[in-house]
């Protein structure tokens, strides 16, 4: 390569880094899981510092031996290669169980938590969710209100290929939808989780829950949000179902139980005022047909 | 290649030969087939690769700027579909071809035409799946994993990606079937399986792995065939089927798959740096009964890849165990090579260099499994980026490194021949440098909560999405250096004597090089099999 061919590789290299760095607040402190807000999602984050720390601190010992022999032992620096060294039981018997100990030890909170997670008794609301090529339909099964959530209008300009508009100016870009989820805060929520046509995963990372919509199964999940944590919750599909996955956003706007109840008591009221075809929730459709 | 072997051959009496394209076409003799095989890795390595910059160029920033999403769909799905079964799997079964009679001191693999014939399949099949970007509704996009129902919404492309993989499997499992009767009936009198060298038990091991998960798929996707075709509901709940029984019968076959990518990789390292630490391998025997182990381990892991579908609280338990084990043999691996280069004599040719890369990068890889293996973690973790991150990270500087290293490692055995070390340095050096660019910052977006296999992304996403994209194509670009090497090697390379490493040990390295075209025609006697068995 010539060397003004290199020169501009550079300048151009350079000139992305100062635009990246000039968004530096939003982009380059994005490293690692959040806490979320809710006691499983705080677990979760536990377990996986847990796991990373040790993983960290086997790979200190392993690399440091490693890059040791790395150093140590080079032809370069004259090392005699000692050939008799080629079995040693005790070593041997040592790394093997070793290895079974740390692993107990990673996976009984681990199975502890799971073993949380999966307890769905004793919930105070439940929610059907059905995921559908591409957006999601809530169901709240005790009171008679039930609503579509699709990706918010400006988005969906915006995503259009070579639609023009930088994603940048609109707000929440792909993370905001019509109609979200509400719920109330310090209450136990059940999802039902179902898919309409294809498999799609409905995964709300503050709330450390994803689960699988799969048409012609019910799963169960829950969460419980932090009682003074009400607020707004963004999360994706997380499986890949068609063209759209990337476009059929989560979002849950937790409140204070106050102000779910009136809005619950709104939204059944006006479902009632609705004409009759209406009161009942309108099949899912949308969905692309898998028929031969 | 071969054909250049220097007349002082002992062996070259044997070397007829057809000249022309019915050398190539009606080839029988091991070597030409491996090249063939290597050659063809190196194009579908290309091709894949290629997919690939498609996808970072438009992840590069946020936004749809270059492609549709279905098109975006059809890219993740054949860069799998190319790199597993046209890139990585034909790479080794080349390697294999080249090398095991060479290392059991065969005169050639013990079925010649089924060899010729599980060889030309190939071209086949990847052309019919390639030619599926041209049919109505674009290629095949609903993921290298076919879950349906979304897999039956394929349009025309949907036949032809099921008798694309069909033919897949039909040439993994006769070129499998070879490499077992190879090793099983060949091998040089004296030879016994616990002397065998670990490129060739990790083989032998992936062998049985692909006779035994092939079928398995071959089942699955023609189970799909069926339901899109024949009206049967096999995987549709409407019909009494059941979709989540696809990913468990694919999954049987997918996790043995990932093993059959990389066991042989195992077997290339422990080669390789025993070589350059010349000194042998520590701990041989228990190598082997730890590759044996993750072998035997990696039937029974599969639903890991499926915690999220909703299974029994001990079902997730032992599925989180059982896989949480098998960092146990794999460490006995890690810690073995390491303990062979301790007390060495390490020089850093670009074997070795690859060889390491290896080491270090696949261990990472390892971290980040064992972490996907816990599974309230994996809720978070399931289908974002740290997954892809992950399997990347055991993939490129994984199974990719480890076929790289094998070939520079004895490119100067086949053609006799030293390539330009000072060039290959470099292109180790830019490839672990760019492959770290373009995977680890993954990992972060990941855990920051982008999911995978998405065309377009939130803002917030940007940076680390731009700094994978540029390590993406540096990486793509310093790949081109790979075949540039070997072709100015084959040209002009200098000579080199039989054994063209210093610490070099092997039967293949008791023939003259370039190797000539029928291995061993006479077997090795035992004081060349146990000067080439010092482990």
């Amino acid at each position: 390569m010539t060397r003004p061919r290199l020169a501009s590789l550079a300048c151009a290299l350079a000139a992305v880094l100062a635009t990246a760095a000039a968004r530096a607040e939003s982009g380059w402190a994005l490293l690692n899981m959040t806490p979320g807000v809710t006691q499983m999602s705080r677990n979760i984050y536990r377990l996986h510092m847990e796991i990373f720390w040790i993983c960290v601190a086997i790979a200190v010992v392993v690399f440091g031996v490693m890059i040791w022999s790395l150093v140590k032992f080079r032809k370069s620096r004259g090392a005699i290669p000692d050939v008799t060294l080629v079995h040693n039981t005790k070593v041997e018997f040592i790394w093997t169980v070793v290895p079974v100990v740390i692993l107990v030890i990673m996976a009984v909170p681990a199975a502890k938590t799971l073993v949380e997670i999966e307890d769905t008794t004793k919930t105070e609301l439940t929610i059907k969710v059905t995921g559908f090529q591409w957006g999601w339909y809530y169901d709240y099964l005790d009171d008679s209100v039930a609503y579509y959530s699709h990706l918010d209008r400006k988005s969906d300009e915006a995503r259009e290929l070579a639609s023009g508009i930088d994603p940048n100016t609109v707000d929440h870009y792909l993370l905001s939808v019509d109609h979200p989820l509400v719920v109330p805060v310090d209450t136990k929520v059940r999802l039902l989780i179902t898919g309409a046509d294809v498999i799609h995963s409905w995964w709300v990372p503050a709330f450390g829950v994803k689960k699988d919509a799969i048409p012609g199964f019910v799963n169960e999940a829950w969460f419980k949000v932090d009682a003074d944590k009400p607020g707004l919750y963004r999360g994706q599909c997380a499986e890949l179902c068609g063209r759209d996955h990337g476009f059929m956003p989560i979002v849950v706007d937790a409140r204070s139980k106050e102000d779910f109840a009136a809005w619950l008591k709104e939204q059944a009221a006006l479902s009632r005022q609705a004409t009759a075809p209406a009161a009942s929730p309108p099949a899912v459709t949308g969905a692309a047909s898998t028929a031969p | 290649m071969a054909e250049a072997h220097a007349p002082d051959a002992t062996h070259d009496d044997h070397d007829h030969k057809p000249h022309g394209w019915r050398r190539w076409v009606f080839a029988t003799n091991h070597k030409d087939i491996g090249t063939m095989y290597l050659i063809f890795a190196c194009t579908m390595f290309f091709i894949g690769g290629a997919m690939a910059m498609v996808i970072r160029l438009e992840l590069f920033k946020p936004g749809m700027q270059f492609v549709d999403p279905q098109l975006f769909n059809s890219m993740t799905t054949m860069h799998a579909l190319v790199m597993i079964f046209g890139a990585v799997m034909p790479a080794w079964t080349g390697l294999a071809n080249w090398m095991i009679p060479m290392q059991v001191g065969a005169p050639d693999m013990a079925l010649p035409r089924l060899n010729n014939f599980s060889f030309w399949i190939l071209p086949f099949a990847f052309t019919l799946l390639l030619s599926s970007l041209f049919v109505p509704g674009g290629a095949p996009a609903g993921g290298w994993t076919m879950y349906p129902p979304l897999v039956l919404q394929n349009g025309a492309s949907f036949p032809m990606l099921i008798f694309a993989v069909h033919m897949m499997g039909a040439s993994s499992i006769l070129g499998a079937i070879n490499v077992v009767v190879t090793i099983m009936n060949m091998r040089a009198p004296g030879l016994t399986l616990l002397r065998m060298p670990l490129f060739v038990w990790t083989w032998l091991i992936t062998a049985y792995l692909l006779i035994a998960v092939m079928p398995v798929l071959a089942g699955a996707v023609t189970m799909l065939l069926t339901d899109h075709f024949f009206g049967t509901t096999f995987f549709t709940a409407a019909g009494g089927g059941d979709p989540v029984m696809f990913q468990h019968i694919f999954w049987f076959f997918g996790h043995p798959e990932v093993y059959i990518l990389i066991l042989p990789a195992f077997g290339i390292v422990s080669e390789i740096i025993p070589t350059f630490s010349r000194k042998p391998l520590f701990g041989y025997e228990a190598m082997v009964y730890a590759v044996a182990s993750i072998a035997f381990l990696s039937f029974i892991v599969w639903a890991h890849h499926m915690f999220t579908v909703g299974m029994p609280l001990a079902a997730q338990l032992f599925f989180m165990l059982s896989t949480m084990l098998i960092a146990v043999p794999t460490g006995v691996k890690v810690f073995n090579w390491t303990a062979t280069m301790w007390k060495g004599s390490l020089s850093f040719e670009p074997p070795m260099l690859f060889a390491l890369a290896f080491l270090f990068l696949f261990t990472i890889g390892g971290f980040s499994g064992l972490m996907l293996a816990i599974v309230p973690a994996d809720y978070q973790y399931q289908d974002t980026y740290f997954v892809v991150a992950h399997f990347h990270y055991v993939l490129v500087p994984g199974a990719i490194f480890g076929i790289m290293a094998g070939v520079y490692y004895w490119l100067p055995k086949w053609v006799g021949k030293m390539y330009d070390q000072k060039l290959a340095t470099w292109h180790f050096w830019l490839s672990t440098i760019f492959v770290n660019v373009l995977f680890f910052p993954q990992h972060f977006l990941g855990l920051a909560g982008m999911p995978r296999r998405i065309p377009d992304y939130a803002v917030q996403f940007t940076d680390w999405n731009m700094v994978s994209s540029i390590g993406g194509f540096g990486f793509g670009l310093a790949q081109l250096l790979f075949p540039y090497i070997i072709w100015k090697c084959v040209r002009s390379g200098a000579p080199v004597g039989a054994k063209a490493w210093e610490g070099a040990h092997g039967l293949e390295w008791e023939l003259p090089s370039p190797a000539p075209y029928h291995s061993w025609t006479e077997p090795p006697s035992d004081a060349v099999i146990a000067r080439g068995a010092e482990h």
